[in-house]
């Protein structure tokens, strides 16, 4: 589940806000987004790869709430780390052209 | 000239968002997307409205998925020969046909339009495979370039009749807590399937909402019964996956191997489950490569392991079966005609909202042909959407329109409940979910789950009105309550096993069965059966 907007890397763009099909943060005046309804989260980690800032943390736990903190997030250097995976930067999309997927459905057989 | 602009007649009406469309559709997956695009290109002024956000709401959106794409001719007849062999005679190759006609010509021009798709060994795009996140992200682009307008977070509450046909929609705007009424000429329903509250990729949006409206107008549900696929999905993340448990070998809690080796591997996990922890590892993927390719091709199912800090190929990990409902089962809104009409007039169903039976049979249809069929099944009901709204253009805007919605929306005479939608989520997770009640089916604990759901039906019936947040959240649970009865209901009737409809009390096949059952109705539910190739949807 969604667990930590970083105030030090968040700029307060709200695409979050927008972007999370459940409806999870609540915007907030020249501040980052708020994490309003935790319990709906569907733990997809979409809202990581739309963030232009690696803001976000979703921890993998989709049954409950997961006690993390930022410092060890950062020190993990796990803030954006599914969007370098796709190879999405600054929350646009990338690197579905070298998705090799295709060589496994091949070897699957 | 942007259709969006003609959108019109944005009349602010006190609070409430008032607009008027040929076309309204309702879901923000692939189906959806493409209903809209194609329901544009015939010049038809299109809203869309889904309860999340276009481009990452629905089963799709999270996940990489395979397409069903088989060029014409005698490659594409054995393709389909091979299919149908594994449906248990439920399917139809006419719809396997159009299916793959209208897939291979879009997934073409998705090529055309500059979808990144990777090349294969010999330098030629690769179009059976779609990188979720990329691929809506992509439509939601390709939805608003075709002058769609298009309202994230705008939940549909119930649909609009005139009386005849279905003539648009109410629902409300969550994140600004305003109510919006759309008058449409015609109405496609892309509302994704149930998956009963289950933690998986899409869930919280997938709770059946289509199905709903839809049965208050009048249409009938289909293959209802087929609602009992399972995922894998390492413990306890949402990360529902097929494709690299190819490589995964699973063993129970003292080490001891589950052996898989030529049986379905979730059955075999399914029944350790219910003796205790199961544990997967991936060390079927030896080579290097293959390795890389897993870690490349599907970085969101390493996720939860690499931040849980377990070597997925070395080490073992807790494994679980996530229940896919509806969503990867095959049952839904039952389709009366090739243009995805549902009997109802004005109202079209497309991708996981329709039944998927004529296409998959009593298997599931996940990856390749459910991705296929959004994109044909959406292009199909977009395309009849738009010829139904032609005919009645002119008085979309003015006629009169009464709500059909009922439960949670409009009570029954009598004493008022108060009830929670949570609550109500919990009743249906608690029948739906586990393995020995829907994986693992008999008729006492489906008739016992019957009667507790119908209880939960008749609560809710009562329920006192509710509006605005707190009716989308409740119409969510009815919609969940409701899919679940015509689920156990069909499950009941269909006394036999087969595909994914497993009867402990009735284990074999039994050729009297190879029929569809229909559910209708929602105070009261009936089950009937129908004969396949009669009251099919004609040529």
């Amino acid at each position: 589940m969604i667990e930590i907007v970083s105030a030090g890397r968040c700029i307060a763009c709200d695409i979050c806000v927008k972007a999370c099909p459940a409806n999870v943060f609540d915007p907030m005046p020249d501040a980052p987004p708020v994490i309003a309804r935790q319990e709906d989260c569907q733990t997809c980690f979409l809202c990581e790869i739309y963030c232009p800032t690696d803001a976000l943390y979703v921890a993998p736990g989709a049954e409950g709430a997961t006690a993390v903190s930022e410092a060890e997030i950062e020190a993990a250097g796990l803030f954006g780390s599914y969007a370098r995976a796709l190879g999405w930067r600054r929350g646009k999309p990338g690197g579905a052209d070298k998705d090799p997927t295709f060589r496994l459905r091949a070897a699957s057989r | 000239m942007t259709a969006a602009r003609q959108v019109a007649r944005h009349r602010n009406r006190g609070e409430t968002l008032d607009l008027a469309a040929d076309v309204l559709v309702i879901g923000g997956g692939p189906a959806a997307a493409w209903a809209a695009v194609e329901a544009a290109a015939a010049g038809a002024r299109i809203v869309l409205v889904d309860k999340g956000y276009l481009g990452t709401s629905g089963a799709t959106a999270p996940s990489n998925t395979g397409t069903w794409f088989v060029p014409p001719g005698d490659q594409r007849r054995a393709a389909i020969d091979r299919r149908l062999a594994l449906t248990h005679g439920l399917a139809d190759p006419c719809w396997a046909h159009r299916t793959l006609d209208t897939a291979w010509e879009k997934l073409h021009a998705l090529a055309a339009w500059g979808y990144p798709f990777p090349n294969d060994e010999t330098g030629k795009p690769y179009l059976a495979n779609l990188r979720g996140p990329d691929y809506m992200h992509f439509m939601r682009r390709r939805v608003r370039r075709a002058g769609v307008k298009i309202l994230d977070h705008h939940p549909a509450v119930e649909l609009l009749g005139d009386g005849d046909s279905v003539a648009g929609a109410a629902g409300v705007d969550r994140q600004r807590n305003r109510p919006w009424r759309i008058r449409a000429g015609a109405v496609v329903l892309a509302t994704g399937g149930c998956a009963f509250g289950e933690r998986m990729l899409g869930a919280t949006g997938l709770t059946g909402d289509g199905y709903l409206i839809a049965a208050e107008a009048g249409a009938v549900m289909s293959g209802m019964e087929l609602s009992a696929q399972y995922a894998f999905a390492p413990k306890p993340s949402a990360l529902n996956k097929g494709l690299p448990f190819r490589w995964a070998s699973f063993t129970r809690e003292d080490g001891t191997a589950i052996d898989t080796a030529g049986k379905d591997r979730h059955v075999e996990v399914a029944m350790a489950l219910q003796d205790g922890l199961v544990f997967a590892q991936y060390d079927k993927a030896v080579a290097p490569e293959l390795r890389s390719w897993l870690r490349q091709g599907q970085p969101n199912c390493f996720l939860p392991l690499d931040r849980s800090g377990v070597d997925p190929f070395t080490e073992r990990w807790p494994v679980t079966l996530r229940c896919e409902g509806t969503v990867r089962g095959v049952g839904g809104i039952r389709l009366t005609g090739e243009d995805c009409s549902t009997g109802v007039p004005g109202l079209y169903a497309a991708g996981d909202a329709a039944s998927r039976e004529l296409l998959t049979g009593a298997i599931t249809g996940g990856g390749g042909p459910n991705s296929s069929w959004a994109i044909a099944s959406g292009t199909w009901a977009g395309r009849a959407a738009a010829s139904f709204a032609a005919q009645i253009a002119g008085r979309v805007d003015d006629r009169p329109v009464t709500p059909l919605g009922g439960a949670g929306l409009q009570p029954e005479a009598g004493d008022k409940e108060t009830l929670s939608a949570a609550e109500i989520v919990e009743t249906v997770r608690a029948e739906m979910l586990p393995l020995e009640r829907n994986f693992f089916r008999r008729a006492d604990a489906l008739q016992n789950s019957l009667g507790r759901l119908d209880l939960a039906w008749s609560d809710l019936r009562r329920q006192a009105p509710v509006n605005g947040l707190a009716a989308a959240k409740m119409r969510e649970a009815a919609a969940m309550i409701a899919t679940s009865r015509w689920a156990y209901a069909s499950a009941l009737a269909r006394s036999e096993s087969r595909g994914m409809h497993r009867r402990l009390d009735a284990p074999s096949s039994d050729p009297s069965f190879a029929c569809a059952f229909e559910a209708a109705g929602l105070d009261r539910v009936g089950v009937t059966r129908r004969e396949l190739g009669q009251g099919a949807p004609a040529q």
